[in-house]
């Protein structure tokens, strides 16, 4: 069996130009949508009380929200999570009161309703934990951008660098405007998950690089943009096998692994397409546009002294 | 060209082994135990314990079938291992009534416990199952913060009380000595008396800087902790904090609590196993219970305890040994006077002592006390569970001003050392309150072992099945240098205990689909090299070390973010972190290395290779 019989090398590079502006446009609109309507955040990030029961038969939500309002909260969500019999109750942070009491009082008062409804899991998180988790966040994100650019500056050459971490933060971008445009829960695991994918589509791309550099050395007479071409045919196959396989693997988590898992698996999902659309269309290109020559990757065999060419 | 060493099949053969015998505890479950643990502070739970339990059982012909002893930060718990619950149900009563005589005043409690099932000959070797995380198994987990400027203030206020009694001690005149917010100050009505009092009190306290100055028409001295200084009071409230904690959370009978300190100012407590949070809490949050109170030793009194009734205003307690004490009703001094108990020994006998630090308050009340009572005994009595008991009851020997007293009389070192810790056991060094808390049910920790592992399952099998049709018998080299892949990811995990948590488990899967990547790139590299006309041998050769280059350039890239993960994630994000850290490095070896060995085992030796099963290889025509 295989699925790619190439003819002969596909000019990727044509359409570089629109594609990069549609590029663009998705990520201005991403942006755009986490300037304006911002994260659902997890309780992690915000602070607060997490309460989710298990009822017997399926969940009177209603009647839930109702006995909640009856204790005074006005800015609660109640909803179910999982199965209909599963309900996931969220309460802010209330001076004074701490997460014991807040629970102790909402069982109460659900058991009041129904005797057979089941406390399954408690998680209260102080203000001040939400804050630094953000902090620590962020730091990851900048860290793992710095890091992997100083590597691929001294790996490859700065202009692949440049143009790998760019193509790489458009990925990121567009998860996150992706989260905020549907307003999905962004929690600690659709943050690793958005991590976890900014190495994995550095990792496409930097496929995609060695083989650019390979193909400069080999092939002496062919020109940039051909080179390009030639290098991103050569792993398409590839570059689909693999993606293919960790999709199997990441939709076996969103359908099986349970709603913990499902938006971690959400995020890596958009994350492994935007991966390989970015690493063929977009960093490649950007290298393009940067101006990438042959010089810069390969380094000439005699050394003639001081005037080699840095790029 | 294809063929490797015999030092390198031995080498993943090896690997092999060792990760087939690390991962194998995690597969036995968990069979009942009884868990023995001290039910007071002044309880030791030793390897003595455990022998004398296994008599116990010997004696009524049960049969355990493994024991264990764990040192869980200072105190111990002995663990009893058996073949069904009813054995289990039978041992622990009887470890129960022998070990505990007076049920209403229990030295130990004995817990239904599950423990790992794995046979000892794999515990000898050092293999133990991972450590399952809250999310999988159910428990409580909580972060507490502690206030460290509660610590502070109080070390100030007993450093007021130090000043005092060196200027006392060396006659010099002051009008005041206070805490003021978070530094000593010292008044005094002329220059000369501050400077000759500064003087002396950089002598007396070199771990103080003092500043003079003036307020009003008086003269000042402030006195504040050094930056290292700091440090070292916040540090030890930290440690004795988790010291107390220790000691409470042994009560509940839990199984492998989690208390460690986190970051410079918090503590994490995990209870797998445990429901009751309110319970949980209740024990956390307990107040010191230590009291001062004088023994009555007179006639009348010990007429009265022969006779085994107890006089008005007395009260009865028994000693560590068991045996009664009379004690007077009043309280003297209780934990919150009491700073710091620390073993020594004496300067000039060489005796072993427990040295206390009262606070201002505490010391002025025993300079009173112990000058109208010398000769008297002082008893100090540790209350817990509601319980009282005498630690230690000390005879006085002189007037203790100063809030600094030496006990000392018959005791060994080690026994010094148990007395200090109990006396600072009963009392937390600075207040803590509760900033994060979970509580998983054990029915949702089921759901989650099983989501995880059967995505990971169904998943695996999903790229095993489309890769070996996609590749033939390279494909079946690639599935079986994954099922490596994960044998070796879990047997070190196994080996570095680490916790393994859902979070951890969607790492294990996504590991697998990245480590697909590895052989992904091999493969079509081999069939590239097919493609351009290289005979077989030489296609797998170049196939593979082609390939490494960027698979090594690949993994790195992954390896930064997991290190990132790793540097600043807590809680979950670090759970992920450590298990996709050690999942890009055996990931590595097993696709570079085993794919290799078993390509090389299977192809190396035929010389004349016409074909190799790698699916289809279909060439372009030539236009």
């Amino acid at each position: 069996m295989e699925f790619f019989r190439i003819h002969r090398t596909i000019p990727f590079m044509r359409h570089a130009l629109i594609l990069n502006l549609i590029s663009l446009l998705t990520f201005i609109a991403a942006v755009v949508f986490i300037a304006t309507r911002g994260f659902h955040l997890s309780i992690e990030f915000t602070g607060g009380t997490v309460i989710e029961v298990h009822y017997t038969q399926s969940a009177p939500v209603g009647e839930i929200r109702t006995a909640i309002e009856g204790l005074g909260y006005s800015d609660f969500q109640v909803q179910n999570f999982g199965t209909s019999q599963d309900v996931m109750i969220r309460l802010p942070v209330r001076p004074g009161e701490d997460s014991a009491k807040q629970s102790e009082t909402v069982m109460t008062a659900l058991q009041a309703q129904d005797a057979g409804v089941q406390l399954r899991r408690v998680e209260f998180v102080g203000p001040q934990v939400g804050q630094e988790l953000l902090h620590n966040g962020l730091m990851a994100l900048l860290f793992v951008v710095v890091g992997i650019m100083i590597y691929l500056a001294v790996r490859f050459e700065w202009k692949l660098a440049a143009s790998c971490a760019l193509a790489n933060l458009h990925d990121v971008v567009i998860i996150l405007g992706f989260f905020a445009f549907f307003q999905w829960e962004f929690s600690l695991s659709v943050l690793a998950g958005v991590l976890a994918v900014l190495g994995y589509s550095v990792n496409e791309s930097v496929v995609v690089m060695d083989r650019i550099r390979e193909n400069f050395r080999k092939q002496r007479k062919a020109s940039v943009r051909e080179i390009i071409n030639a290098s991103i045919t050569q792993n398409i196959s590839r570059t689909i096998i693999t993606h293919g396989s960790t999709q199997m693997m990441v939709l076996s988590m969103f359908f099986f692994g349970g709603p913990t898992l499902h938006n971690f698996s959400l995020a890596l999902t958009i994350g492994i397409w935007f991966g390989i659309y970015s690493s063929v269309f977009v960093a490649a290109a950007l290298a393009m546009w940067m101006g990438i020559k042959r010089e810069d990757l390969v380094k000439p065999v005699k050394k003639d002294g001081p005037e080699v060419e840095l790029g | 060209m294809n063929r490797y060493p015999l030092w390198k099949y031995l080498t993943v053969l090896a690997a092999l082994i060792v990760g087939l015998l690390y991962t194998l505890p995690n597969f036995y479950g968990e069979s009942p135990a009884v868990q023995i643990a001290g039910a007071k502070t002044s309880t030791k739970v030793d390897m003595g314990t455990m022998t004398r339990a296994e008599q116990i059982l010997a004696e009524a012909g049960i049969q355990s079938t493994g024991s264990s002893f764990e040192m869980n930060g200072p105190v111990g718990a002995v663990r009893l291992r058996f073949d069904s619950t009813d054995t289990q149900l039978k041992a622990k009563d009887l470890i129960e009534k022998t070990l505990n005589p007076d049920p209403q005043d229990p030295d130990y409690t004995v817990a239904l416990n599950l423990m790992s099932a794995s046979p000892n000959w794999l515990s000898a070797l050092g293999a133990h199952p991972m450590y399952l995380g809250l999310d999988l198994r159910g428990g409580v987990h909580f972060l507490l913060q502690v206030d460290m400027q509660g610590a502070l203030t109080s070390r100030y206020d007993s450093m007021a009380g130090e000043a005092r009694t060196a200027l006392r001690d060396a006659k010099l005149k002051y009008e005041d000595v206070e805490r003021n917010q978070l530094s000593v100050r010292a008044t005094f009505a002329t220059a000369e008396a501050r400077d000759a009092a500064a003087e002396e009190l950089r002598r007396a306290m070199p771990e103080v800087t003092f500043t003079p100055g003036t307020a009003g028409d008086t003269y000042t001295l402030d006195g504040a902790l050094s930056a290292s200084a700091i440090t070292q009071v916040q540090n030890n409230a930290l440690k004795q904090n988790i010291t107390t904690l220790h000691n409470r959370i042994n009560e509940l009978g839990v199984a492998e609590p989690v208390i460690q300190q986190q970051g410079a100012d918090r503590i994490v407590v995990q209870l797998p196993g445990v429901q009751d949070v309110a319970k949980a809490k209740e024990i956390l949050g307990r107040t010191a219970t230590l009291e001062i109170h004088m023994v009555d030793d007179s006639p009348t009194a010990t007429a009265a305890l022969s006779s085994g009734t107890v006089p008005f205003g007395l009260v009865r307690y028994n000693d560590r040994d068991g045996r009664p004490i009379l004690l007077r009703r009043q309280v003297i001094l209780t934990g919150e006077n009491l700073q710091d108990a620390q073993p020594g020994r004496d300067q000039q006998t060489q005796q072993p002592t427990v040295n206390l630090t009262l606070d201002s308050k505490g010391a002025r009340i025993f300079r009173d006390v112990t000058r109208d009572n010398i000769g008297k005994r002082m008893a100090i009595v540790l209350f817990e569970n509601g319980k009282g008991e005498v630690v230690t009851a000390p005879v006085i020997r002189s007037e203790i001003p100063g809030g600094q007293v030496q006990i000392s009389g018959s005791m060994t070192a080690q026994e010094a050392a148990d007395i200090s810790l109990l006396l600072r056991a009963g009392s937390l060094a600075a207040p803590m309150h509760i900033i994060e808390e979970r509580t998983i049910g054990p029915s949702l920790g089921a759901a989650n072992i099983r989501q995880g592992f059967d995505s990971t399952l169904y998943g695996f099998a999903a790229i095993a099945v489309f890769i070996i049709l996609y590749y033939h018998l390279f494909g079946l080299f690639s599935t079986l240098g994954l099922s490596f892949n994960v044998l070796l990811l879990l047997a070190v995990l196994s080996m570095l205990q680490a916790t393994l948590t859902l979070p951890g488990i969607a790492a294990i899967a996504l590991t697998l689909g990245m480590a697909i990547d590895a052989n992904v790139l091999i493969n079509e590299r081999i069939r590239e090299e097919l493609r351009a006309g290289l005979p077989p041998q030489q296609a797998i050769h170049l196939g593979f070390d082609r390939a490494w280059a960027t698979i090594l350039d690949s993994n790195l890239t992954s390896l930064i973010v997991g290190v990132a993960l790793l540097a600043f994630g807590t809680g979950p994000v670090r759970g992920f972190a450590v298990v996709h850290c050690i999942g890009i490095l055996t990931s590595m070896f097993s696709s570079v290395v085993g794919v290799r060995a078993l390509a090389n085992l299977w192809y190396g030796r035929q010389r004349k290779l016409k074909s190799i099963s790698i699916g289809q290889v279909w060439k372009p025509k030539q236009d």
